[in-house]
């Protein structure tokens, strides 16, 4: 079956082409679709190009800053209203990539891809969708659940928390590969903090999971109290808890298991790792 | 479908051609324009070889739909026409960074994108630079000091300690 590139100048009517054509697939930076298109996915018969003009915004929201599903990772590593981001960004890809890559199609990576999302979940993002002309906000982890659904669903946007205190807002990496590589385990934590003890603690895992997920347990073992080396043990003692990451060529199941406390504590108690 | 017509600048020369739906940029180069410069590694974004510049920035032409370049400036490797080497490529050549010589022109264009923002790059920037290339030969570090030599070359540094290693 031949392929077809159709333009359209608005989320809602890319949104209607995807639902009215099994095979159309919303084309973002490109780095996910066009690697299905050049391995020769069949299932592919239209690519949907996608011009709306809100698709680059990037605005601050009151406590909350918004960010068009067409901003590029080099735009937003670039963006003053979200600094807390770009380190973040720099963990992922070469320059090339961040010059491409999007922040809508960061949330369709799959596992271990999508640190973005990772960090993304720390933030309590919601994402908008175009659906039906009108825009509707979901929780990220909502969107998660519903995003390989039929028809796709198309992101407009995301919006994330604006941590009040910068350094309240962690995000760690492990990768094989120096400087960049694909997740063994990213964590990112959202720890603010009132007068010494934590309050609203958010902590998101990636590469641990289908998608990224909530360290729920670890969030309770921290949540109330004051950030030390004994909140952070049990902090990192409770990580796990639940999950089921999966084996593939990056990393094992196992290996996975053994580094993902280790990198919560290294991030709670803001240690480097020995080289 | 029918082919659609697309036209860009590459290397400073204005181009058009005809392109199939859903053609990478990459393709577009190698077999519509005979440009051989960048080179079809992995087609996954993984390796860099195909990497060229648009508007002044590194991209993977294997990832970018050969239409979205119409009305861009593409540059190649081939950007570099004069009858002398670059200083960047002859300090390729000075510090052996090029062995089998398959990911040199992505590894050039990404030291040169990096080279126009920052022309005194510190090593951890040119690191950063090539991140995203992929080189299973030289281990990496001829090529990093390659483009800092480059670099001091091009201000008219003279030669940051050339030769091999």
């Amino acid at each position: 079956m031949p392929l077809a590139v159709r333009s359209v100048e608005s989320f809602a009517e890319a949104a209607r082409l995807l639902a009215a054509e099994e095979g159309a697939r919303l084309l973002a930076g490109g780095t996910l679709l066009m690697r299905a298109v050049n391995e020769g996915d069949v299932r592919i018969t239209v690519i949907v190009r996608c011009t709306d003009p809100g698709r680059e915004l990037v605005r601050r929201e009151g406590e909350r800053v918004r960010i068009g599903a067409g901003v590029t990772l080099s735009r937003l590593a670039r963006a003053p209203e979200a600094a807390f981001l770009a380190p973040v960004v720099r963990a992922v890809g070469g320059p090339a990539i961040r010059n491409m890559a999007t922040v809508g199609g960061n949330l369709f990576a799959h596992s271990p891809y999508g640190d973005l999302g990772t960090a993304f979940l720390a933030l309590d993002a919601r994402v908008t969708l175009a659906e039906g002309g009108t825009g509707r906000e979901l929780a990220l982890e909502d969107f998660y659940r519903r995003r390989d659904h039929r028809p796709p669903p198309v992101v407009t946007a995301v919006s994330v928390l604006r941590p009040r205190d910068p350094a309240a807002f962690r995000f760690r990496k492990f990768s094989r590969v120096r400087p960049k590589g694909a997740s063994v385990v990213a964590v990112a934590a959202h720890l603010p903090a009132f007068g010494g003890r934590l309050e609203g603690v958010r902590i998101a895992l990636g590469a641990m999971g289908p998608t990224p997920l909530r360290a729920r347990a670890a969030e309770a073992a921290l949540e109330g109290r004051s950030l030390g080396t004994e909140t952070a043990g049990a902090a990192a003692a409770a990580v796990l808890d639940g999950l089921r990451p999966s084996s593939d060529a990056i990393a094992s199941e196992w290996y996975r298991r053994e580094l993902a406390p280790v990198v919560m504590r290294r991030l709670l108690l803001a240690e480097e790792p020995r080289r | 479908m029918s082919p659609k017509p697309v036209r860009f600048r590459l290397n400073g020369r204005e181009r058009a051609l005809f392109v199939e739906a859903g053609r990478n940029l990459l393709d577009a180069l190698r077999e519509g324009l005979g440009d051989l410069t960048p080179k079809y590694g992995c087609g996954q974004g993984t390796c860099g070889s195909c990497t060229v510049l648009v508007d002044g920035e590194p991209v993977l032409s294997c990832l970018m739909l050969a239409e979205a370049a119409e009305g861009r400036a593409i540059e190649t490797l081939e950007t570099f026409d004069g009858p002398e080497l670059d200083p960047l490529q002859q300090a390729f050549m000075d510090h052996f960074a090029a062995q089998c010589g398959y990911c040199t022109p992505g590894m050039l264009m990404a030291a040169e994108a990096l080279l126009r923002r920052e022309p005194d790059p510190d090593r951890e920037q040119v690191v950063e630079a090539i991140s995203g290339n992929i080189c299973r030969c030289t281990g990496y570090e001829p090529i990093v000091r390659a483009i800092l030599d480059a670099a001091a070359r091009r201000a008219g540094r003279g030669t940051a300690g050339g030769g091999g290693s």
